[in-house]
């Protein structure tokens, strides 16, 4: 199959069964993008969503463009992007034109609230398996449990966190000499 | 011509909502605000349906406004407008990291920001879970006995033993399964 078809069903797949936001198609983009087609690492998917934080857009948006640009340059960027905003623009159009109260169906908030506490699972074992690439020392295991407590208790924006971790980065490792 | 405005009313959502779907809300009330095209009760409504329906919510929220604007036209028209300064900015970044992603200093930058993006998205699975999991509202009225959404950690502890044992099945399964668990027993109503 042409890359570029493939970019596009595969994201517009993922795009169809990503419920409550842009980390939720995470563990999904896991199986589809590193573990069955080999497109990224998680390494790969861990910078882009930290570059996604910083960035205009919608996490989910920018980390289709990303893989998409990897794999076939600025069309390739446009496709991936195209195919996962795909089944929300079907869907909602659906939905606008003869539901305006699906929210308030009990079918619909009663498998909901199932699926949200699936999604809380698959966002834990995805970091689980993101862990591995992102603490490597003393240091990244300080800055991954500072940002959980500050993100957590605190409003600042994930960005400044991402720059600022970032920032350190670049200090520890001038620092530790393998910088000139 | 309201298409041209539309897309560009949503290149600025697009631009400045940084950080994930949430970040559109506050534009999009700004945008209730100065264009009239929809009510804040409107948006209200709109984030729940968004919320229950796949995709991300910023997409969501802009297919359905355009929709209600300009028909299905609309609808693809906002869609683009709020993604197209992403894509922009994101493809020359992502070729920009292609060309130099192998320099020490990025590396170095990486390093740390790697470790960030891990906490970031362990927190969003935290708040998740504080919202799905523990009934904050009725701890605050009832005390400690209603702190636990009991059945929903149920349900948790066994999906996390079963994505466990069963980690070759596609997260999809898992979802539609919670979906059904989620029916019948009426987790919600």
């Amino acid at each position: 199959m042409p890359i570029l078809l493939e970019l596009f069903l595969t994201f517009a797949k993922m795009g169809a069964v990503t419920f409550g936001g842009g980390y939720a198609m995470l563990p999904i983009l896991q199986r589809e993008v590193v573990e069955k087609r080999h497109w990224a690492t998680n390494d790969e998917l861990t910078d882009y969503y930290a570059v996604g934080q910083c960035t205009p857009g919608i996490i989910a948006v920018n980390t289709a463009t990303f893989i998409g640009t990897k794999l076939a340059g600025t069309v390739g960027g446009v496709i991936a992007t195209l195919g996962v905003v795909f089944p929300s623009i079907v869907i909602i159009t659906l939905i606008a034109m003869f539901l305006t109260n699906f929210a308030d169906l009990p079918l619909v908030k009663n498998a909901f609230a199932g699926i949200r506490i699936c999604v809380c699972v698959l966002i834990f074992n995805a970091v689980l398996k993101l862990l591995k690439g992102a603490i490597v020392d003393k240091l990244t295991k300080i800055l991954f449990v500072m940002v959980v407590v500050i993100s957590t208790v605190t409003d600042i924006s994930p960005a400044i966190l991402v720059v600022l971790a970032g920032l350190i980065g670049l200090w520890a490792k001038k620092k530790g000499g393998e910088l000139q | 011509m309201i298409l041209i405005r539309l897309f560009y009313e949503f290149c600025k959502v697009g631009l400045f909502a940084i950080g994930g779907g949430m970040a559109t809300i506050p534009f999009l009330n700004k945008m209730a605000d100065a264009t009239g095209w929809f009510t804040r009760m409107d948006l209200l409504n709109m984030i729940a349906i968004s919320e229950s329906t796949p995709g991300p919510i910023g997409v969501n929220m802009a297919t359905y406004v355009g929709y209600h604007i300009a028909g299905l036209t609309g609808a693809v028209v906002a869609t683009l407008g709020l993604t197209f300064p992403s894509i922009v900015v994101i493809v020359i970044i992502a070729k920009a990291l292609k060309k130099f992603g192998d320099s020490p200093y990025v590396k170095a930058a990486m390093y740390g920001l790697r470790a960030a993006s891990a906490g970031l998205i362990a927190a969003a699975g935290i708040s998740v879970a504080e919202v799905t999991l523990l009934n904050i509202p009725g701890f605050k009225t009832a005390g400690l006995s209603q702190l636990f959404e009991v059945r929903g950690i149920i349900l948790a502890l066994i999906l996390f033993v079963l994505t466990k044992k069963y980690s070759k099945v596609h997260p999809v399964a898992f979802l539609a399964a919670s979906a059904v668990v989620g029916v019948v027993f009426h987790f919600a109503v």
